[in-house]
């Protein structure tokens, strides 16, 4: 207690004396000490917090005058980017935002795989991260439906009959997910109010207790050191810690308007970024009666959609194939227990892990690619190769990546075991 | 020792760096989803000038009297076209259909329901055809018709054979003509088909290739017609970010002078 908080004067000392408002603050921000080492990869947890906003806040403004029903909504949204003020802006922003979510997610995930920030004592944050992911799929799968054109019905249509490939209660699962028989006026309209209020809540709820979780166990750094053990003996702050507040608050800024002007040229110069942000065919109002020739999922769902087409049918039934594509997610949760290397970070890690690493994400990226092109997209094996001869080269391709993507997972207990890793330094190395 | 470290850590991050620009590479080389012509005739690439606003007027006067016989483009009002350059008062004079009013949406009189009943197929509405089916879809079909009694429609299409809709503009362009060559191609003999003009219609094939261009800019207009505005705010949204970026770096040098590395 500091002589401000005890005196109680003014309006802040007669809420503080009702509400813990300087301690919060000085907890998570003036006094939340973060390494003073963190790089590029830093920024994108604060990017994503702002995008999460940002989508709440344009996602309100379209509510008023986007109309959840399969009669209305292909034509309100035009109405919104054509007849309200400023709403094209709004629109693109909210269809930006929703690709943009996920392409800082991505790669505040890779920096957390890349320093190790998974590991103890953030088994929790990181496991908290990866429901926030979890559930930001499902969120923008309910969102991409709300558009009602051909992509949105037919990739909601494929997306739900997965489901009707569980053993048993499939079928009747998949009812009860769409509300009728097939993608109609009855799913539009549970998949709007998941999308504008189940959803964004559990979201926020679930970015607060990241939070909460990432400010009692402290910051990880490039390094993968913790700054906890060399501390101040008179003040007793970490030495290689600064406040997150105001340093890293405009550090952060710097990022923050970079993002701005990459989301902005993308607004304003091609919102549909060449069909993988808003595809073509989504221009053509839904039509439950002509499928399209090519359904493709939005690009940041393609690595799995490739998992799930490289998986052959077994029994005569696709499940194995959402089975692989769920656990491709699930897996994550488990990286924690999964590494068992010495040290945190990748510029300590050994060989083996960085190789193992870089054929992850090049399996992840080529995954994503083959997921939004025909399985045809690389032609076929010779026919005189014995095995695989006459079996489509995307195909085969896919199925090794999706080995790979695993093998990255299931193999690191014994591979990061016997690496050979480099001694941590005392201190960050800036 | 350090400096070997963070040479291998920068080493590591090139790589992880070049890794995302392969895929990025892999993706935008990808095949495009836009729609190829299906009948093995290239895609001609429309000319789509936004800032013209005399085109998207004579694509404008196509559209309401070749067009809008048939389809209908229900999210576009009448008078947004002031921002092409016209008065409201042309707008009434020229462009207008029935009892229209000139803040009307660009709505016909046909029903889909009856339209399914007449034709087999409602005629799709137009609005956003140029941002499902691209410029350059649209730009070759109407330059690819040719007469063809064997149909019910009395035409067909050289990119987009059997295709539903009869030559709309057969009027400006006339009947024009299949013609199949036999042609010798590395030993092997090809059939190259083209279409060439037959009896005449009221444009000449220059005036008519001009049509079509128009016509279709008007559609690129239709389907987004904030894109000049939105591309001027672009440019000065991406002006004042500048000036904040370099504001934002000048602030966090100066709170960050104090931290010792």
């Amino acid at each position: 207690m500091n002589a401000i908080v005890s005196a109680g004067q003014g309006l802040l000392g007669w809420i503080d004396d009702r509400f813990p408002l300087i301690s919060t603050w000085k907890y998570h921000m003036s006094e939340y000490y973060a390494p003073k080492n963190f790089n590029f990869w830093y920024y994108f947890g604060s990017l994503a917090m702002f995008v999460l906003v940002l989508q709440i806040v344009t996602g309100i403004f379209l509510t008023m005058n986007y109309k959840p029903d399969a009669a209305y909504a292909f034509g309100s949204v035009e109405y919104i980017m054509r007849d309200v003020s400023g709403g094209w802006i709004i629109r693109y922003m909210h269809s930006t935002g929703a690709s943009a979510f996920f392409v800082v997610v991505y790669l505040h995930m890779m920096r957390a795989m890349l320093y190790g920030s998974y590991r103890k004592p953030r088994e929790l944050l990181w496991i908290l991260g990866c429901l926030i992911y979890l559930v930001l799929m499902a969120e923008a799968f309910f969102g991409y439906l709300l558009p009602w054109g051909q992509m949105s019905y037919w990739g909601a249509q494929v997306i739900v009959n997965l489901f009707s490939s569980v053993p048993f209660i499939g079928p009747d699962l998949a009812v009860w997910i769409r509300g009728d028989f097939l993608v109609s006026d009855a799913t539009l309209n549970r998949f709007f109010a998941l999308h504008v209020i189940a959803l964004p809540l559990v979201l926020v709820g679930l970015v607060f207790l990241h939070l909460v979780a990432l400010h009692e166990v402290g910051s990880n750094n490039p390094d993968g050191i913790d700054i906890k053990k060399k501390k101040d003996p008179v003040t007793g702050k970490p030495l290689d810690g600064i406040p997150f507040f105001p340093y890293y608050v405009v550090k952060d800024l710097i990022g923050l308007v970079v993002f701005l002007m990459v989301f902005s040229a993308i607004v304003f110069f091609g919102p549909e970024m060449g069909g993988y942000f808003i595809e073509y065919n989504n221009f053509l109002p839904a039509d439950p009666l002509q499928t399209p020739a090519h359904i493709a999922p939005v690009w940041y769902f393609t690595p799995f959609y490739a998992m799930l087409r490289a998986v052959p049918a077994m029994f005569g039934s696709q499940f194995a194939g959402v089975a692989v594509m769920g656990a491709a997610v699930i897996i994550l949760f488990f990286m924690p227990w999964l590494d068992r290397s010495p040290v945190r970070s990748i510029r300590y890690k050994g060989p083996i892990f960085k190789a193992a690493l870089t054929v992850f994400v090049i399996s992840f990226v080529i995954l994503g690619y083959l997921g939004i092109a025909t399985t045809d997209v690389w032609g076929k094996m010779p026919a005189a190769v014995p095995i695989i001869g006459g079996v489509e080269v995307a195909t085969l391709a896919s199925r090794l990546l999706t080995l790979a993507y695993f093998a990255f997972f299931l193999a690191m207990p014994w591979y990061s075991a016997i690496d050979k890793c480099k001694p941590e330094p005392e201190r960050v190395t800036g | 020792m350090m400096v070997e470290i963070e040479n291998r850590a920068r080493a590591t991050l090139v790589a992880f760096g070049s890794a995302i620009c392969l895929g990025a590479l892999l993706w935008f080389s990808g095949p495009s989803p836009a729609i190829a012509a299906s009948g093995g005739h290239p895609n001609l690439s429309a000319p789509v000038n936004l800032k013209d606003a005399v085109s998207l007027q004579r694509g404008a006067h196509l559209f309401v009297n070749y067009c809008m016989g048939c389809h209908s483009a229900n999210y576009m009002r009448y008078n947004r076209l002031t921002e092409i350059g016209l008065t409201e008062e042309q707008i009434k004079q020229y462009l207008l259909i029935g009892t229209d009013k000139v803040g009307s949406t660009m709505s016909i009189a046909m029903r889909p329901a009856d339209a399914k009943e007449w034709m087999g197929k409602a005629p799709p509405d137009l609005t956003v055809i140029a941002r499902s089916k691209r410029p350059d879809y649209l730009y070759t079909l109407l330059k690819t018709y040719y007469a063809d009694d064997t149909k019910a429609s009395g035409w067909n299409n050289l990119a987009y054979p059997n295709i539903a809709m009869p030559h709309p503009l057969w009027q400006l362009q006339g009947l024009p003509e299949l013609k199949v060559e036999d042609k010798q191609s590395h030993g092997h003999t090809v059939q190259v088909k083209s279409t060439v003009p037959g009896e005449p219609g009221t444009l000449s094939a220059i005036e008519y290739d001009q049509a079509v261009g128009d016509l279709v800019n008007f559609l690129v207009y239709m389907g987004e017609p904030w894109k000049v505005q939105s591309n001027r705010i672009g440019i000065i949204v991406m002006f004042f970010l500048t000036i904040l970026l370099v504001l934002a770096y000048l602030l966090k040098v100066e709170y960050w002078r104090d931290i010792k590395h």
